[in-house]
């Protein structure tokens, strides 16, 4: 049976392991080759590296940091943050990614999703959208909007038609952030999770709002997410990803276990 | 010598991490003299059956032929093993080695494509699978399958059963990625090495 996946994410700015709120009070986590191998090794089905700031003085130190990550790194490998083009998913391929995650370069030129796809498989395209639940519409999931650069800037695109057109365009899996949800700890936001995930065919990552194991099992399972990401409640110890795969499991939800 | 076989779909950094990880000696190539001078092939595999139109192109797929009719270990991952069948609907204008009877599909609709993520094999006798027990956990990502044959060894469950492993003396072919499933995937490369 396919499980539902436990996805840990590693923010990285300047070759170091940060977590902070919307970028502020950033605090050091780590190095992300270790922790990445910590995580693997604690039962985590993928690890996603971030760069956060992805500025273009830092593609020399990601690209490094991807190849010191990827070296002993034995399960799927996602990068995201700053690819723009082709050459861009290409340098980060070699480096060692599996997949890469694309998000606001998408946005304003869709056609990258076509153009990494032909060239290196569906499955190597991860379409990331940072969603805000549109507040003053009656209907304020199905009109949740698309943000870019961090969740600051809105686009004036409704996540569902754009989770379509990804899909469409041949993205291999969604990755949903709650803009809402992130950072608080709260839980994700399962309407808006469950909303997406059934109108694509492909897998959809829920991300933003971790804070306990009943929050993975509710978006797991009313979510209907076939994964769940999550960052800063892995690098503290809040949650070992063993741990929470055993309580999740209690609830139904299928994992990868022994792992 | 390993050959992994590059017919330039997609990338192959994580098979020759992997193989390199497991005390292999590999080399990527896409020269058919390399090929037939290698111990063993694998041939990986992401992306569209199409590219397998490369290897007919490059004289590569002669040579794999005459190495696995001597008998030499040939392992095809993902793409690699749906190119042992006859084809895929993917392509249909490709033929694959035709090893195996039977073409490739597309999953059935009212399931999620790809399938991504971690699923049980169940297995038979192999060799390639020696010291993995069926229920283990693989990875996979992939929107085609191989039907289940006679030679099939392991098969996982989407939807319907499809061939996981498929082994033949020493033609073997995995659907899931083992340089991406973490300690079982590097016991089945390790396996393949010691052949």
């Amino acid at each position: 049976m396919l499980t539902k996946r436990i996805i840990a994410c590693l923010d990285v700015n300047a070759g170091r392991v940060v977590k902070g709120v919307q970028f502020v009070d950033i605090v050091d986590a780590g190095d992300p080759a270790e922790l990445a191998l910590r995580h693997a090794d604690a039962g985590a089905d993928e690890i996603v590296l971030l760069d956060i700031t992805a500025t273009h003085e830092g593609r020399r130190t990601l690209i490094d940091t991807v190849k010191r990550t990827a070296r002993q790194l034995f399960v799927p490998f996602t990068v995201g943050g700053g690819i723009r083009t082709v050459d861009d998913a290409a340098a980060v391929f070699d480096a060692g990614a599996d997949k890469v995650s694309i998000n606001s370069a998408a946005i304003a030129r869709p056609e990258l999703i076509d153009e990494i796809g032909s060239k290196f498989g569906a499955q190597a395209v991860i379409v990331a959208i940072d969603a805000r639940r549109a507040k003053e519409s009656a209907n304020a999931v199905d009109d949740a909007e698309v943000f870019v650069s961090g969740g600051r800037k809105p686009t004036g695109r409704k996540v569902l038609e754009w989770a379509q057109e990804a899909e469409e365009r041949g993205a291999g899996e969604i990755l949903l952030t709650s803009m809402d949800a992130d950072g608080t700890r709260a839980g994700f936001d399962c309407e808006l999770t469950a909303l997406v995930s059934k109108a694509v065919q492909i897998p959809v990552i829920a991300s933003g709002g971790a804070g306990t194991a009943d929050h993975f099992a509710d978006v797991l399972l009313q979510g209907s997410a076939d994964a769940a990401l999550a960052a800063s409640i892995f690098h503290f110890g809040i949650a070992n990803v063993r741990t929470l795969k055993e309580e999740i499991a209690k609830r139904g939800v299928s994992v990868r276990l022994p792992c | 010598m390993i050959a992994v076989i590059d017919y330039k779909a997609g990338n192959l950094t994580s098979v020759m991490k992997a193989l390199l990880a497991v005390g292999a000696q590999a080399e990527a190539t896409s020269d058919p003299d390399l090929v037939m001078k290698a111990d063993k092939l694998v041939l990986p595999g992401v992306g569209h059956f199409s590219a397998t139109v490369f290897l007919e192109e490059h004289g590569l797929k002669a040579a794999i032929q005459d190495r696995v009719q001597q008998g030499i270990p040939f392992l095809g991952i993902c793409v690699g093993l749906q190119w042992l069948f006859e084809g895929s609907t993917e392509s249909p204008h490709v033929s694959g080695l035709g090893a195996f009877s039977g073409s490739c599909e597309r999953f059935t609709s009212g399931m999620k494509v790809p399938h991504v993520g971690w699923n049980s094999i169940e297995i038979s006798q192999s060799r390639l699978l020696q010291g993995i027990s069926s229920g283990e956990f693989v990875y996979y990502t992939h929107s085609y399958r191989a039907p289940v044959v006679n030679k099939t060894v392991a098969i996982t469950n989407y939807g319907l059963p499809f061939t996981a492993v498929v082994e033949r003396d020493n033609i073997m072919g995995v659907q899931f990625h083992p340089e991406k499933s973490g300690r079982t995937g590097l016991r089945i490369l390790e396996n393949f090495v010691r052949l």
